[in-house]
């Protein structure tokens, strides 16, 4: 293993890991609320926070974190009280992060389109050794939030008026949510690149679905899906000098197509299963002596 | 069931509740007491301001003008939600990602549990829950395999699983098979019968009728009747009087 020899290797392959970790263990939520693309949204934000670290010399990685946690809040805010406008906001906070990114990098001394490239697409041979302590950090508070309030985190997801009821912080949750999820990308930003975030974050969700049943299972499945596919797109750009970003993307794409292929006669034979699993189905129930006695069988 | 319910306590108090979504008023000053005990159906057409009255108690709504008072606690500072249980208007228990039946139904626990953590009591109120709706066989599947009476009786049991003094339900009736109809109303007597309260937003009264103490009918967000069930009200549901309520699977609720 020649590939771990290199110093800026490991400190990709180390990044990558994480970023195969965060990005599923976030994006379920969103998948769960129906938000799928509130990472791109973000990552459009974040574009103003790296130009600003190059404009300001400060670091752009700290700086994207900054501006996109207060674009996070400002959708979540715009989410509760812009209700009928509210898409048409999103749509220019978003589009004005990504102009003001490109406004201030042009602004900064010496500073171009082509630093944002690297940015805006990943660059892992670029990942400095305090880029990798800020991913380490930013990493371990995705973890924490995730796994630590999953059980209250699944509530507000899946039902939003019930969990109220519940009497959790619904708003103090999403908006930990969004601030999780702006986080994340830009965990994920100097591997995948700010443009490609989203992908990380819904389809190793969507690969994980079509295998599993249970919430805890699609979670495992699309964690595990995440970190086989940021290795595997590390170690071949390695080789082949491709894009990470961009092989990552394609090869979390190809993942949830060989899945979805895999799914369909796993799926049947489940149902088949199951229905030999269960002597009375639902034609059974109009037999009432039938249906009584399966109702007995479950009272005891 | 204290045959007297209005001499009991207050459990749910609306006092001239005003409530506005966007511009327009829903309701008009409304009041309405729910006392121990007591089963109370809130009717009225479509528009009538019924869901909007149950979305109010639990907050889901902002009231312009009035009070609402939960166990004799204005809403703004009940925090013991552990004693109510809310069956929010859905057609369907999924979200975005695949979760199974339990896994719905232990978020009813959240109320009772302590920084989310359930433990050995809670998994067993979660399971008696399901229990009590006749669907603990199908606790690990997944809620995408279920029918819509199904997923009714799993959003009741998501109710249930915090053992609520209070049970709050937004049309729990809506699209759900007689079979299932029958499960729901067996539940329901059986939480009258241990002495729960119960306060239900219904179309029509269909097989819960001989539950139900007093009826509420709301017209344009003012209270038209509160008093004993309307007779005229009652023969929707007699047998053959068929209501098919068409819904779009892929919604979560009219009104979300």
């Amino acid at each position: 293993m020649d590939i771990l020899d290199y110093a800026f290797m490991q400190r990709a392959l180390l990044a990558a890991v994480l970023v195969g970790i965060t990005a599923p263990a976030i994006g379920i939520y969103l998948v769960q609320r129906r938000q799928a693309l509130m990472g791109d949204g973000i990552g459009h934000v974040a574009m103003t926070g790296v130009g600003l670290g190059f404009l300001l010399s400060a670091s752009p990685v700290w700086m994207a974190t900054a501006v996109s946690v207060l674009g996070a809040i400002l959708m979540e805010l715009i989410r509760w009280y812009g209700r009928t406008r509210g898409d048409i906001a999103l749509a220019m906070l978003f589009y004005g992060g990504m102009a003001g990114g490109v406004m201030f990098i042009n602004l900064a001394p010496g500073g171009s389109n082509a630093n944002l490239t690297s940015y805006l697409f990943g660059s892992l041979s670029t990942v400095s050794e305090s880029d990798v302590t800020a991913i380490c950090l930013l990493a371990g508070f995705v973890v924490l939030v995730t796994l630590g309030l999953r059980r209250q985190l699944f509530a507000v997801s899946q039902d939003e008026e019930f969990a109220r009821v519940t009497g959790l912080p619904v708003r103090a949750l999403n908006l930990l949510t969004a601030v999780t999820a702006a986080v994340t990308v830009t965990v994920a930003m100097r591997v995948v690149g700010l443009l490609l975030v989203s992908a990380l974050m819904v389809v190793p969700v969507a690969a994980a679905q079509q295998l599993s049943r249970s919430f805890a299972a699609t979670f495992a499945i699309a964690v595990a899906i995440g970190v086989t596919v940021t290795i595997g797109g590390t170690v071949t750009s390695y080789y082949e000098d491709v894009p990470p970003g961009a092989t990552i993307v394609l090869l979390t794409i190809g993942a949830f197509m060989v899945l979805t292929a895999l799914a369909t006669p796993l799926a049947r034979r489940r149902a088949r299963t199951a229905a030999a699993a269960r002597p009375a189905p639902d034609p059974a129930e109009c037999a009432i002596p039938a249906a009584r006695a399966a109702d007995g069988k479950v009272g005891v | 069931m204290t045959g007297d319910g209005t001499t009991g306590e207050a459990v749910v108090s609306l006092r001239g509740v005003r409530a506005d979504l966007g511009s327009r008023p829903v309701l008009r000053g409304i009041d309405l007491t729910v006392h121990r005990g007591e089963v109370v159906a809130l009717l009225g057409a479509n528009g009538s301001g019924k869901s909007t009255a149950i979305r109010t108690i639990i907050g889901q709504v902002p009231v312009s003008a009035g009070e609402v008072e939960l166990f004799g606690t204005p809403r703004g500072r009940f925090r013991d939600w552990a004693r109510v249980g809310y069956v929010p208007q859905r057609t369907t228990a999924a979200g975005g990602v695949p979760a199974t039946v339990t896994e719905i139904v232990s978020s009813g626990r959240l109320s009772r549990a302590r920084f989310g953590v359930l433990r050995k009591a809670d998994h067993a109120a979660v399971r008696r829950a399901l229990e009590l709706v006749g669907m603990a066989d199908r606790a690990k599947d997944s809620v995408n395999a279920l029918s819509g009476g199904q997923h009714q009786r799993v959003l009741i049991a998501r109710a249930l699983a915090a053992e609520p003094e209070l049970l709050i339900m937004d049309e729990p009736m809506a699209g759900v098979d007689l079979a299932s109809q029958e499960v729901l109303a067996r539940t329901l007597r059986e939480q009258v019968a241990s002495g729960a309260t119960v306060l239900l937003v219904l179309h029509e009264l269909g097989p819960l009728e001989p539950l139900i103490d007093r009826a509420v009918v709301l017209r344009d967000g003012c209270v038209l009747h509160d008093g004993p069930p309307p007779k005229a009200l009652g023969q929707h549901a007699l047998p053959g009087h068929d209501h098919v309520h068409p819904h779009a699977p892929t919604r979560t609720g009219l009104l979300s």
